[in-house]
């Protein structure tokens, strides 16, 4: 890479001071949390930690064995497959239309970025209030349609609650990154296809989606990892994992377990199978799903 | 002070000097008393720091009991736990298994030199509370019962006698189906499944909840509310689910709003729901004793209590410690324990308060108001002296979801509990194992 424009420094200390920062950010929020969570994985302590043991695998073993741990593993896909894939598309829909926009453009896509600044536990109870089955507005609709709604008993119901509001907190974000994805598309690729008689359908398909699929992956990407980890508090504040253990997604198992029951060892146990699962699933995007994106 | 005459940064700097002079030992105390009851904890704080010189208990509130509990966690690991600390009855087990953390009340009272007698609480609170070798480890505060609510309104439109509580089961079947008819959408529901249907069931009927005295006896008690009379208690409550006679309304107190609203007519829940149903319902209304089934001997025994209790937390200095029996040594007093209770709905703790709030002609004044106590004041057995287990907390969540699953229909009575029992025991063993029981 001989033409790659670099920037030397002469002086050998002042790269890693300006790294310094990022570095002490990272090492404090990330690494040493990591290290601590492996730690206590291999420790089983009373709630105060007057006393610690070591268990080596144990919390890993028990884990294995409990059958409710390894169903919320297929829950845990449902729900985010169902996040990324209706999150994606939705928010891609609306930023195409907002794209199009020629009167009022501001005033919807301010809206449509509004929920971003709502915060995970708000939107749980927002959707709650909407769909509470005796009080909530959008069930007594439900029921003057004829149709008994009920996610309290319901699983399905449940599982459509969580993933509407888990939907409708990331839309604003995917609907940015899609909104300037679209912006820098060259209109005259789009013009060209026109006039050589291309339907819209077609420039959308054949034009516009592969050049936006940089951010589709990118996005992909981070609507994973959101479902994966940033949900808990939208189920905690909805569904509580209920009915049964229908919409215990593996975070907010791991949440219940640190934080409501004090069971440290247990939930530092899920938090590194959790790691590991998204390490390797970034890894898996990132060797095979990127090699069909167009940068 | 001529304060007027001095400059208003004097006035600060003065301030500041002047405090470390003060002599004062403050006491913290972490509770989770939210609104009305928040301000009875900081009323009690006041009244406590007027009557003498020497300390000043400082009341924060925490968040809900488990938020409580899980900041007290941290904070003790970080050195700066509080004095006091308020923990539920749930979390009871976990405080008793972590011996390093607490220090026992009775060793409290007993140091600060201050005349305390355990036996003035009534037996079902303080054995709550106290360890098999009969230590008193933490101080009965806020205490609850499960009792029975109804809608005396919608009872008379239904055509039912109003001044007639069902006292059965079967009773309360009919009266839902009757209510049902005459078009109310929620004859029956419940606050805290577990709690009402289960637990204090369990006792109300003199069976075991879990064996080894529910816990009372050691950390190696098993499970055992998958009895034929369980399954069959159960089975009624799901086959009214089926027919709309009970409405599931959903986990811990969810259920609570739907009575003081008239949604529901009738509800099983705590006794300190009294104080929001006086408060906001807009009808007439009744409170009774727990339903049971009649054919069951030894039934009504008493129902278990619920609340929470003050915990003294390890490793505080000498004169924290003082302050904190004097406190407890006031919270005590027979009219203090007697407001409170006329003023929140707990129990009376003491029976001495119960006899003064009784002759002051509370009860009559207010009827209903002694169902709560009269349910408690007997004479417990060892099966319903109350429930203790470790990993409580995971162990209602299991019967929440389980119970969830019966009453959708996805599972049987016997399915839902045997398997309850089943995940639930393995959390008795783990907490076994966990603390060396």
């Amino acid at each position: 890479m001989a033409t790659e424009k670099r920037v030397v420094f002469r002086s050998g200390w002042l790269p890693w001071a300006l790294l310094a920062p990022q570095v002490a950010v990272i090492g404090v929020f990330f690494f040493w949390p990591a290290a601590q969570a492996l730690l206590q994985s291999i420790q089983q302590q009373d709630a105060f930690g007057t006393s610690t043991e070591w268990v080596g695998l144990d919390n890993f073993r028990a884990l294995m064995n409990d059958s409710s741990y390894l169903g919320s593993f297929k829950t845990t896909a449902v729900f985010s497959l169902l996040v990324a894939v209706i999150g994606l598309a939705v928010s891609l829909m609306l930023a195409v239309f907002a794209d199009r926009v020629i009167k009022g453009a501001l005033a919807y896509k301010t809206l449509l970025i509004w929920p971003y600044a709502v915060a995970p536990a708000v939107a749980g109870v927002l959707w709650l209030f909407m769909f509470a089955p005796s009080i909530g507005v959008v069930s007594f609709w439900l029921r003057a349609a004829g149709f008994e709604w009920n996610h309290l008993l319901n699983g399905n119901h449940a599982m459509a609650l969580v993933v509407m509001a888990a939907v409708w907190k990331q839309i604003s974000y995917n609907f940015l990154f899609f909104l300037a994805g679209l912006q820098s598309i060259p209109k005259s690729l789009i013009e060209a296809a026109a006039i050589d008689g291309a339907s819209p359908w077609r420039r959308f398909w054949t034009i516009v989606f592969p050049l936006l699929s940089p951010t589709t992956f990118f996005l992909l990407v981070i609507n994973i990892v959101y479902a994966f980890l940033d949900t808990f508090g939208i189920i905690d504040a909805s569904t509580e994992g209920g009915p049964g253990k229908e919409t215990t997604v593996l975070v907010y198992k791991l949440y219940y377990d640190g934080f409501k029951a004090l069971d440290l060892g247990g939930s530092a146990a899920q938090s590194v199978v959790l790691m590991v699962i998204l390490i390797t699933l970034t890894v898996v995007q990132f060797r095979y799903i990127e090699r069909r994106v167009n940068y | 002070m001529k304060i007027r005459s001095i400059t208003p940064l004097a006035a600060v700097l003065a301030a500041l000097f002047a405090l470390p002079a003060q002599a004062q030992t403050e006491i913290t105390w972490w509770h989770s008393m939210g609104g009305a009851l928040g301000e009875w904890v900081n009323d009690l704080a006041k009244d406590f720091n007027a009557s003498q010189k020497d300390y000043k208990v400082v009341p924060t509130f925490k968040g809900s009991y488990p938020e409580s509990m899980t900041a007290a966690v941290a904070a003790f690991r970080a050195g700066n736990a509080p004095v006091v600390l308020q923990v539920f009855e749930v979390g009871t087990a976990t405080m008793m298994a972590s011996k390093g953390a607490i220090k026992p009340v009775a060793e409290v009272m007993k140091e600060s030199g201050l005349k305390f007698d355990p036996t003035t609480y009534v037996s079902a609170v303080a054995g709550y509370y106290t360890a098999p070798n009969g230590q008193m480890l933490s101080m009965p505060f806020n205490s609850s019962t499960t009792i029975f609510y109804y809608n005396k309104d919608a009872f008379k439109a239904a055509g039912l006698d109003p001044e007639k509580a069902p006292s059965t089961w079967p009773e309360v079947a009919l009266a839902a189906a009757k209510l049902k008819a005459s078009g109310h959408k929620c004859p029956f529901s419940t606050s805290w499944q577990s709690w009402t249907q289960l637990e204090s069931f369990s006792a109300w009927h003199n069976v075991e909840f879990a064996t080894k005295k529910n816990g009372f006896g050691g950390m190696d008690t098993r499970l055992a509310f998958n009895s034929p009379l369980h399954v069959r208690h159960i089975e009624n409550l799901a086959n009214m689910s089926k027919n709309g006679l009970f409405v599931y309304k959903g986990r811990n107190n969810t259920a609570d709003a739907t009575f003081p609203s008239g949604e529901c007519a009738m509800l099983t829940g705590s006794s300190g729901l009294y104080g929001a149903v006086k408060a906001n319902a807009k009808f007439a209304y009744g409170m009774a004793p727990l339903p049971y089934y009649p054919d069951v001997t030894g039934a009504p025994q008493n129902t278990v209590i619920g609340g929470a209790s003050l915990w003294v937390m390890a490793g505080k200095k000498a004169e924290e410690y003082k302050g904190a029996a004097a406190f407890f040594n006031h919270l005590s007093s027979p009219e203090v324990q007697a407001a409170s209770h006329q003023r929140t709905g707990y129990l009376p703790i003491t029976t001495a308060a119960f006899k003064l709030t009784d002759s002051s002609g509370f009860y009559k004044k207010f009827p209903g108001t002694d169902v709560a106590p009269n349910q408690m004041i007997r004479k417990a057995t060892d099966k319903s002296r109350g429930i203790r287990l470790g990993n409580f907390v995971q162990i209602r969540t299991i019967i929440d979801e389980e119970m969830e699953q019966v009453w959708g229909g996805k599972k049987t009575a016997k399915e839902g509990l045997d398997e309850a029992v089943k995940r639930g025991n393995e959390q008795l063993e783990k907490f076994q194992k966990a603390n060396k029981g």
